[in-house]
């Protein structure tokens, strides 16, 4: 635009220039100060018609001051800026020729309307901007609200859906809302709910804990805590729960609301009880059980000071027979008649019967006063079985062996006190049965010692706990030695080395001797072998081995033997199998049958202790034996000089029927030289004693036999 | 307890709002009077506060026009609170009739006043989501509509960075935003800083308190501190320096007509390689 140099155009734009210098500090423009006087200009311009206007126009000039507010001149001071320029400048720059006084009432009337036109100008704004803000939290309440609504919604649908029981309540224990499943586990509706207290519902199954705990939080001492805990249903019924109870705060973290949350675990408690129960409990005879009994005598022995216990142990005689002949059945309804009969013995508090299995019953006694009571109660218990039990309409006769072990309380184990009660009942049945026994510790240290070693003996046929020495056999006829016998020992962790009169017994008694005894004759005849291939220029050695009833009765005898020979590669000959006398005391032509098999092969038979029993003399031609082992209590007499005559007639008696049936004679126990060259003088073959040599390891043999050899 | 997504925060309006404060110190009657006490009461530390924003809103101006130039027609401006006038759209829309602009804020009040101002207009939209939460922002409806993320974009935070605490990690959501945009991207940043700042820091300091006390923490960073903001940018000149100084439009530009409060705080504008 052109603006020559003080003219109109000029002096408009110079008092733009002084109006924008002094409005702009005072503006919230973004804009720089030359661009706020670009937009003032159109302004200016405006101002300088209306100033020279031949008519003053009001609502031009009022417009002009809304326009201040137009270009964000909102602040008051700049409408107060503004009103001085015009005051000082309008006419000055804009004023042209025009009559002095007219233009400076022009230009006041002027400010007068802008000024109003500014003011009603920002009022509409202002208004506007007010309501626009207004509306905007309004909405923005909207969106939240909704947002709210929704998620109370969903709040809602899972307070009212969950498995779980939800119920609020104030802090004096009112009770405010609850959902449906807090209703159902209850069983009531909701309006009587909702009109009761917290308070009322104590249980008598509540732990102590229970009230202290909602206490602490109603008082917002505790944020939450969980209990288990029984509610009274209306029907009288019980309903368990797992209760969790928070305390909730409002904003400023005062204690409000208390929010439980239960679980019903009636079901779950019922089922636990029952498996409790069928854990503990025997399931014939509904008695208690050994896990229960267990646990009942050791809490007796755990009892304080002064407390004893008493416990019988009872086992019923000849149970095993009932069983077998009048069948299971009928045994069972027998051990519940007796079950029954037991329970009625034991009614005084701190008593207590429990079945530990087959026909074994235990019953208990705790207290100061056991040992007393408990010879009382083994009498209740033996009276309680006199009178016969009627089963399928049979009466039987029940009768039964004690062990009663009474003491105090803190020395024993259960484990202990049950073993001591078994061992006592045993001896009560081993003298006859129909009895009862107390337990005596010496009695229990020997049935310990032997239950020992009968459990002991299994293993130590794994371990290779067992040993065999060799006894040699001579020759009474030139001193040579012929072979040995074979005796096994026991080589015991604890008790050292054990004959077999220890554990033999024990071992046929528990069927080990089968196992035991074929391994002592497969290492005998190794042996044996071993001697045949080292000591071929000493004779035929010969290796006796003792058979026990139990394994000639075994039906692989035969084939073991058999079988040990081949696999050793030892011929028949060089084995010789001793059976005692008494085994074959009315032998019938079975038991016979193995050994005659055997003596068929060419194994000796040799029969062992001969003189101890009352044999039948006539029998000895059936036997399919080759040689008589003499007992050496014949051989005793001979120890002393001159030997007892009458002892000498006999054995010279039984060697003379002995060779006339061809029978070989061997002596045991010869000690001196004086009995070995009296029993050669009577006849007999070959001896074995401490006078030649005790058991030993086979080394000691093959020693012997060289000497004798080179000898 | 973390407040889980679906339960809104409720708005109270008797605690004053950032958003409407900042439109109380730019002349505007979008508040009430709990802002405008808050308002008052840190401008009795720092009378100049006004004129801060101000300064902010002119290199706004400057900083969209100059995008502009450059050939961004993609705008995104994070913590616009409320729009009182010459916002990013009528700048952008202004110098490119086809540029898109997204608002974002988490206040719902400034969010719901720009629906209202935005109506209508279909190439600009406002998103309700918070600059600590990048991926809100980037999957927002609004920004997927309007914004072409494979295309350059003019990335918009200010006078918004000093409101976001350390523990909040803002430097991490900067970077986030970053590695969202296209390259040739551009970062417009102003933050509020006791550099430049006519009046000791502890004086000042009780308007910060102020902030502190209607929760919403002011957090001056010092120019090094807020450098760091364009990790991974490259700095488009004069580089990061008072507002005023940020590519003053020469022709007309007077230091003179500078407030010196003007000067508190920086701004800079960085490209993404």
């Amino acid at each position: 635009m052109n603006a020559e140099p003080d003219g109109p155009e000029d002096r408009l734009r110079r008092f733009a220039t002084i109006w924008s210098r002094a409005v702009f500090p005072v503006t919230t423009t973004s804009s720089t100060r030359p661009e706020f006087e670009e937009q003032l200009l159109p302004l200016a311009r405006r101002l300088s018609e209306a100033l020279r206007a031949r008519a003053f126009d009001a609502d031009e000039a009022r417009a002009l001051g809304a326009a201040l507010v137009t270009v964000h001149c909102t602040d008051p001071e700049a409408l107060s800026r503004t009103l001085d320029c015009v005051d000082a400048y309008l006419v000055l720059y804009c004023g042209g020729d025009g009559d002095q006084q007219d233009l400076r009432l022009r230009a006041s009337r002027l400010q007068h309307a802008m000024a109003a036109g500014f003011a009603q100008a920002l009022r509409e704004r202002t208004r506007a901007e007010q309501e626009a803000i207004s509306a905007a939290a309004l909405k923005a309440q909207g969106v939240v609200a909704q947002a709210l609504h929704a998620s109370e919604a969903r709040f809602r649908a899972v307070f009212e859906g969950a498995a779980i029981g939800i119920g609020m309540a104030d802090l004096d224990g009112n009770i405010l809302q609850v959902n449906e499943a807090l209703l159902r586990m209850f069983g009531i509706t909701e309006q009587t709910m909702l009109g009761r207290n917290v308070a009322e519902w104590t249980h008598p199954e509540d732990a102590p804990q229970t009230w202290t705990l909602y206490d602490e939080l109603v008082r917002g001492d505790r944020e939450h805590y969980h209990v288990e805990k029984a509610f009274s249903r209306p029907d009288g019924t019980a309903l368990w729960t797992n209760l969790t109870v928070s305390l909730l705060r409002d904003a400023d973290g005062n204690p409000q609301y208390q929010l439980a949350l239960m679980e019903d675990t009636t079901e779950r408690r019922l089922l636990n009880l029952r498996l409790r129960y069928e854990a503990t409990h025997d399931a014939l005879t509904g008695l208690p059980n050994r896990t229960f009994f267990f646990e009942r005598l050791e809490k007796a022995l755990g009892a304080g000071k002064g407390q004893r216990f008493g416990l019988c142990y009872l086992d019923l005689d000849g149970f095993k027979t009932i069983n077998d002949s009048l069948g299971h059945a009928a045994g069972d309804r027998l051990l519940v008649e007796v079950a029954d009969r037991l329970q009625s013995c034991t009614t005084a508090p701190g008593e207590m019967v429990a079945r530990l299995g087959g026909d074994e019953f235990v019953a208990l006694t705790t207290g100061p006063d056991t040992e007393r009571e408990v010879d009382e109660l083994a009498s209740r218990i033996m009276n309680a079985l006199v009178a016969p039990v009627s089963v399928d309409g049979r009466e039987l006769t029940v009768r039964g062996s004690i062990g009663i072990v009474e003491g105090p309380a803190g020395e024993r184990s259960a484990a202990e006190v049950l073993r001591s009660a078994d061992i006592t009942m045993y001896r009560a049945k081993a003298s006859g049965g129909n009895r009862f026994e107390l337990a005596d510790e010496e009695a229990d240290a020997r049935a310990i010692t032997r239950h020992g070693l009968t459990t002991a003996l299994p293993t130590a046929l794994d371990r290779g706990e067992f040993f065999i020495e060799y006894q040699p056999l001579v020759h009474l006829g030139d001193g040579s030695v012929r072979g040995a016998e074979a005796l096994v020992r026991w080589l015991h962790p604890q008790h050292g080395v054990l004959g077999p009169d220890r554990f033999i017994p024990l071992a046929e008694h528990t069927g080990l001797i089968v196992p035991l005894g074929r391994w002592v004759l497969e290492q005998s005849v190794r042996q044996a072998r071993e001697w045949r291939e080292r000591h071929a220029d000493a004779g035929p050695m010969r290796i006796n081995v003792n058979l026990s009833p139990c394994q000639l009765t075994h039906p692989g005898l035969v084939q073991d033997t058999v079988d040990i020979l081949e696999r050793t590669g030892v011929e028949p000959d060089a084995l010789c199998l001793e059976v005692t006398e008494s085994a074959l005391i009315g032998a019938d032509d079975d038991l016979l049958k193995p050994l005659r098999r055997l003596a068929e092969m060419g194994v000796d038979i040799a029969l062992d202790d001969f003189g101890t029993g009352y044999s039948n003399l006539a029998n000895l031609r059936r036997l399919p034996v080759s040689i008589l082992k003499l007992d050496r209590s014949f051989t005793q007499s001979m120890q002393q000089f001159p030997a007892d005559p009458v002892d000498l007639k006999i054995v010279e008696g039984i060697v003379s029927l002995a060779h006339s049936l061809d029978l070989a004679v061997t002596v045991e126990g010869v000690e001196t030289g004086a009995q070995a060259e009296q029993l050669r003088i009577l006849g007999c073959d070959t001896a074995q004693g401490w006078y030649y040599a005790r058991p030993g390891p086979p080394e000691r043999l093959h020693e012997l036999a060289l000497v004798d050899a080179t000898g | 307890m973390e407040r889980p997504a679906w339960a809104p925060r409720s708005i109270d309006i008797s605690v004053p709002s950032v958003s409407r404060i900042y439109d109380y110190y730019l002349g505007g009657s979008h508040n009430f009077e709990v802002d405008r006490e808050a308002a008052r009461k840190a401008m009795e530390f720092m009378p100049g506060l006004p004129k801060i924003m101000q300064a902010n809103r002119a290199f706004m101006r400057r900083a969209v026009r100059f995008a502009a130039e450059q050939g961004i027609s993609q705008f995104l401006d994070v913590g616009s609170g409320i729009p009182t006038f010459g916002n990013v759209h009528e700048v952008a829309q202004a110098a490119r009739p086809d540029a898109h602009v997204v608002y974002v804020d988490h206040d719902p009040v400034a969010v719901a006043h720009s629906q209202a101002v935005l109506a209508g207009n279909e190439r600009a939209g406002v998103v309700a989501a918070d600059l600590r939460k990048p991926q809100e922002i980037l999957a927002s409806p609004e920004v997927q509509q309007l914004i072409d993320l494979n295309r350059p974009v003019a990335l918009l935070l200010v006078a918004i960075l000093h409101f976001v605490e350390d523990e909040d990690d803002p430097y991490g959501a900067v970077a986030e935003l970053r590695d969202a945009l296209a390259p040739g991207s551009l970062l417009l940043l102003t933050h509020a800083s006791y550099e430049g700042m006519p009046l000791p820091a502890e004086r000042a300091g009780g308007a910060v308190d102020v902030y502190k006390d209607i929760r919403n923490p002011l957090i001056m960073r010092s120019r090094e501190q807020i450098a760091r903001f364009f990790e991974g940018y490259d700095m488009v000149e004069p580089g990061l320096v008072p507002m005023p100084h940020w590519r003053p439009e020469t022709e007309t530009w007077d230091p003179d007509d500078e407030d010196p409060w003007a000067y508190s705080g920086f701004a800079g504008v960085g490209r993404t390689a």
